[in-house]
């Protein structure tokens, strides 16, 4: 599904992703660990190009996104993604949150639609009717991340755990593909961490496709099908969790280990 | 001798303040009272209009500024608000009104009042200092924000309508009332291309009376009543604006 070839990312001097190559298919849970300022976010951002990437390509069903003449924003609705600060719109309520990004491109396109004059099979739908789909969408995805009596509340009313759930929830209503989680959980209490791995298990087992970086070794020995492990702007092993934790080959994969677990 | 001469000057300001009064129970009295309601609705007409036009100016120039510069089209499109805000900020606002009326007009063969070029340049004025508050507030929006909104598919143009821009007015209103109070202010310049304003219409009563003094007390107390009623205004804007802030 996602292609990465040759990828390289520079910032102005500093080199931080070399040579990267990687595929990642349909339904799979990479999880992408390592130690801080191994390139392992920016590999993350450089996959829906939050980054552009220095040179390389990334294949996103066979499209080339670093391509300027790719309509970025087209894929970027297919490809959720989280942030470690939850990046939650502060002016918008945690419904208009979830609903803003689905209710105004589905606008947009029925606007298309009716200016082209031919629907070619598909349903026109009004204004409002897209606002109740919308709406009743986001609050069954609230509903099931237990935050449904938040719909009303403003982001700086939640805790931490509560913005990340409403975070995964919003990318969520786009109905990606595939979810890229930037460290989800590091800017967290202890006691939220929990709360939202839960959520982040639940869309595990529904089948969709993930990519994470994180620092959180329980959840990427549960989770992940494939771990990657960065260091120094390359991934330098990759395998099942069974064999990067309990019969890591590289030397530097084994100090990091020793350290964190 | 000291005491002598400020009893005469009190009572003369005394006199004056008489004569002043008596302007307005006189024959021509409604012809004064006319000038001097035109000049302040005139006033208000050119500082209201141009901080609208100014605001609509100021954004679009400052979202052309924050744009990421990898295509050419942001680029030229810089380039161009360079040189507008390069100029209207290294030009005093009279020369502006000047250059508008006396050569612009002629040239593109236009006939307009000179209140209408006033508001004009008034707009394109602030235009070019809010473009810059503007810059300001949204470079103080968390640059979250915008990766949030890019995250789900949205433009560009979008994120910084619906998310960015929002937050950065909320931030930026303080500045924005200085603004409108300099604008306001400012007006006092339009008689150069002989629009009628408050400054104007109480010239006016002084060079037929030839007596300056209180005329110019009352314009100056008019301005300060003025100003008091913007600042509450804004305050009351500011406060419904923080709706969506931390413990409200």
């Amino acid at each position: 599904m996602i292609e990465v070839v040759n990828l390289n990312k520079s910032f102005g001097d500093l080199h931080v992703l070399k040579d990267i190559n990687i595929t990642i298919h349909k339904g799979e849970k990479v999880v992408v660990i390592g130690p801080s300022g191994s390139g392992k976010s920016t590999f993350l951002r450089c996959l829906n190009c939050m980054e552009d990437p220095t040179s390389g390509s990334i294949l996103f069903h066979g499209v080339d996104l670093t391509d300027m003449k790719v309509d970025i924003n087209l894929h970027r609705q297919k490809m959720g993604m989280v942030f470690q600060h939850f990046n939650l719109f502060n002016n918008k309520t945690v419904l208009e949150n979830i609903t803003l990004a689905p209710e105004y491109i589905a606008k947009k396109q029925m606007r298309k639609l009716k200016l082209r004059r031919k629907s070619y099979g598909a349903e026109i739908k009004s204004a409002k009717q897209i606002k109740e789909e919308t709406k009743a969408n986001a609050m069954e995805l609230l509903e099931r991340v237990g935050l449904s009596d938040k719909a009303e509340a403003y982001p700086s009313q939640l805790s931490g755990g509560q913005k990340q759930r409403v975070a995964i929830v919003r990318s969520l209503a786009m109905q990606p593909e595939v979810m890229l989680f930037d460290e989800p959980t590091s800017a967290l209490d202890p006691e939220m961490v929990g709360e939202v791995l839960e959520v982040m298990k639940d869309l595990a087992k529904s089948g969709m496709t993930m990519v994470v970086v994180t620092h959180e070794m329980g959840f990427a020995r549960e989770v992940a099908d494939r771990v990657l492990f960065m260091d120094d702007g390359r991934i330098l092993e990759e395998g099942t969790p069974d064999a990067i934790f309990n019969h890591p080959q590289n030397d530097r994969l084994k100090e990091f280990l020793s350290k964190v677990l | 001798m000291r005491a002598a001469k400020r009893i005469w000057i009190m009572d003369n300001f005394g006199q004056r303040v008489e004569k002043f009064i008596s302007l307005f129970q006189g024959n021509s009295a409604d012809a004064y009272i006319s000038d001097i309601l035109t000049g302040l609705q005139n006033t208000v007409k050119i500082a209201v209009l141009g901080l609208i036009i100014g605001i609509i100016i100021g954004t679009l120039i400052a979202a052309v500024r924050v744009m990421p510069k990898y295509k050419r089209l942001p680029r030229v499109l810089n380039a161009i608000c360079g040189v507008y805000v390069g100029f209207f900020r290294g030009t005093p606002m009279v020369v502006q009104l000047l250059l508008f009326y006396y050569v612009a007009l002629p040239l593109l063969d236009i006939n307009a009042s000179s209140v209408a070029v006033a508001i004009t340049v008034f707009g394109m004025n602030s235009g070019a200092y809010i473009s810059e508050i503007m810059r300001g507030g949204i470079m103080s929006v968390d640059p979250g924000q915008m990766e949030g909104g890019r995250s789900v598919g949205l433009s560009f143009g979008t994120t910084m309508m619906k998310i960015v821009i929002p937050q950065a007015v909320k931030n930026i209103i303080p500045t924005l009332g200085n603004e409108f109070i300099t604008l306001v202010k400012e007006t006092s310049v339009v008689s150069f291309v002989g629009a009628t304003d408050l400054y104007v219409a109480f010239r006016k009563i002084g060079t037929s009376t030839y007596e300056f003094m209180v005329p110019y007390l009352v314009m100056a107390l008019i301005y300060i009543v003025l100003v008091l009623l913007i600042t509450a205004l804004i305050k009351l804007v500011e406060r419904r604006l923080r709706k969506s802030d931390r413990g409200r």
